[in-house]
């Protein structure tokens, strides 16, 4: 058990880079779709709703796959210069990961700006204050507040996520745990072990989110 | 559109029986998954701390471990232990677990840990009074729970319960990886003899989304049937 750990933890590694650089680009893309969730205009409002249908009703590995072996499909595409980044299986991955924890988070947003009390928006605009300032300083933040705990099980199901990556070839805390497996023929040592390392990771997010949410919300 | 024809020349046909496995899979382990709900809820609400510890273990564990990592388990390590339990029994032959009892079994699992909590909550969230009300009134236990308890933690189980299932059908589709053959182990064939793969996986996309949409709006008619009288 204790030979087939430094090849498990290098393979962690690789899971923690998918994650974090997923949910980074995850955040953004949420933040934009849910901004546009609110827009007032119809074709706006439900383009966004289009998008956070499509990868919220499909699993992720069709996603997955969807970018990595379709895109590759289209002419121009393998032309252009996005090949660069769409011949590698870990930009795949990452991309089909932001885009898939994108549209969560987009939900996960929206629900908490339209939990906020019309009063606070009203108290702004009373008080003059822009509808720029207003969104940046008062809704934005009451929302990510908001939007803390959700968020933190959003992480959780990612971390989970990411571990499709070793379908496509990357060699994340799953794809080492499959190696060992055929290496040793020992199943249960290499995804119990895998297992433990996952437990862990998960154990760490929770807490964070805890410490997190103790800090920042509101009563 | 040629390529979705039934028949021997296109894959309609191929994708439907797919479509077929994926709802037979999600249903059996939606299935499976109600079984360890019944014993794991009652292991959580229990009183007792050793028993509540089994409990909160199940679901903590299941929950915070890919699901991809529980089916690799059940398909590589299931059949050695099934062949170390008949070998105990005096059989020493290979034995294979077929990839459906093995896809159910897993993902049964996880879904069985989701709906432990949604069970959990549905029972705690309902009205002191009601079991204090029946246990005056000298009704039993049993039937307490059946005729009592039941309808109304239903009520408010069905809304999460669809997610549960929600979830169970999108990772039906991470059995594929053990050869069994459903809509995405279909397309993966499909776009591997055809050469055509965008358009395969585009197809097996639309497949879960109306598989998605119809149970959702065959679980809203049954939201409806349970909350008359609310």
């Amino acid at each position: 058990m204790i030979s087939i750990f430094p090849s498990l933890l290098s393979g962690a590694i690789i899971t923690l880079k998918l994650l974090i650089v997923s949910m980074f680009f995850g955040l953004i893309i949420g933040l934009f779709f849910a901004i546009l969730r609110i827009n007032k205009n119809p074709i706006i409002n439900k383009f966004a709703y289009g998008y956070s249908y499509f990868f919220r009703g499909t699993p992720l590995l069709v996603q997955l796959y969807l970018i990595y072996y379709g895109l590759a499909n289209i002419e121009f595409l393998r032309n252009s210069f996005f090949w660069v980044i769409i011949k590698e299986p870990y930009w795949c991955a990452i991309i089909a990961f932001s885009l898939n924890t994108g549209a969560y988070t987009s939900e996960i947003l929206r629900s908490a700006f339209q939990t906020i009390k019309k009063g606070y928006i009203e108290a702004a605009q009373s008080l003059g204050v822009t509808k720029k300032i207003t969104f940046y300083r008062i809704q934005l933040p009451i929302a990510i507040k908001q939007s803390l705990p959700a968020y933190g099980n959003e992480i959780i199901l990612m971390l989970k996520g990411t571990s499709l990556a070793s379908v496509i070839t990357i060699m994340d805390l799953m794809g080492e745990a499959r190696k060992v497996n055929v290496l040793t023929f020992k199943p249960f040592e290499a995804f119990i072990t895998a297992g433990i390392i996952y437990l862990f990771i998960t154990f760490i997010i929770h807490k964070a989110i805890k410490l997190l949410e103790k800090k920042y919300i509101y009563q | 559109m040629e390529l979705l024809s039934f028949g021997d020349t296109g894959w309609g046909d191929e994708l439907f029986f797919a479509t077929l496995m994926t709802i037979a899979v999600s249903i059996a382990a939606m299935a499976i998954g109600f079984l360890f709900a019944l014993i794991f809820t009652p292991l959580k609400l229990s009183k007792k701390k050793s028993l509540n510890i089994i409990g909160n273990c199940y679901t903590t564990i299941i929950r915070g471990v890919p699901e991809l990592l529980v089916i690799y388990l059940l398909f590589f390590g299931g059949t050695g232990a099934a062949m170390y339990v008949a070998s105990i029994f005096g059989y020493d032959g290979y034995i294979e677990i077929n990839a459906f009892i093995t896809g159910a079994l897993a993902i049964g699992v996880i879904s069985g840990a989701y709906s432990t909590e949604v069970f959990r909550g549905a029972i705690l969230s309902i009205d002191k009074g009601q079991f204090e009300a029946s246990k005056v009134l000298g009704i039993k236990k049993g039937i307490q729970f059946y005729k009592i308890i039941l309808p109304q933690m239903l009520r408010l189980a069905i809304p999460n319960l669809s997610n549960v299932w929600q979830i169970a059908l999108k990772d039906t589709s991470l059995i594929s990886v053990t050869g069994l053959v459903e809509i995405m182990r279909q397309s993966y064939i499909a776009a591997g003899s055809t050469r055509d793969p965008l358009f395969f996986y585009s197809v097996a996309a639309i497949l879960y989304l109306i598989l998605t949409f119809l149970s959702m709006k065959l679980i809203n008619k049954l939201e409806i049937k349970y909350s008359k009288g609310y």
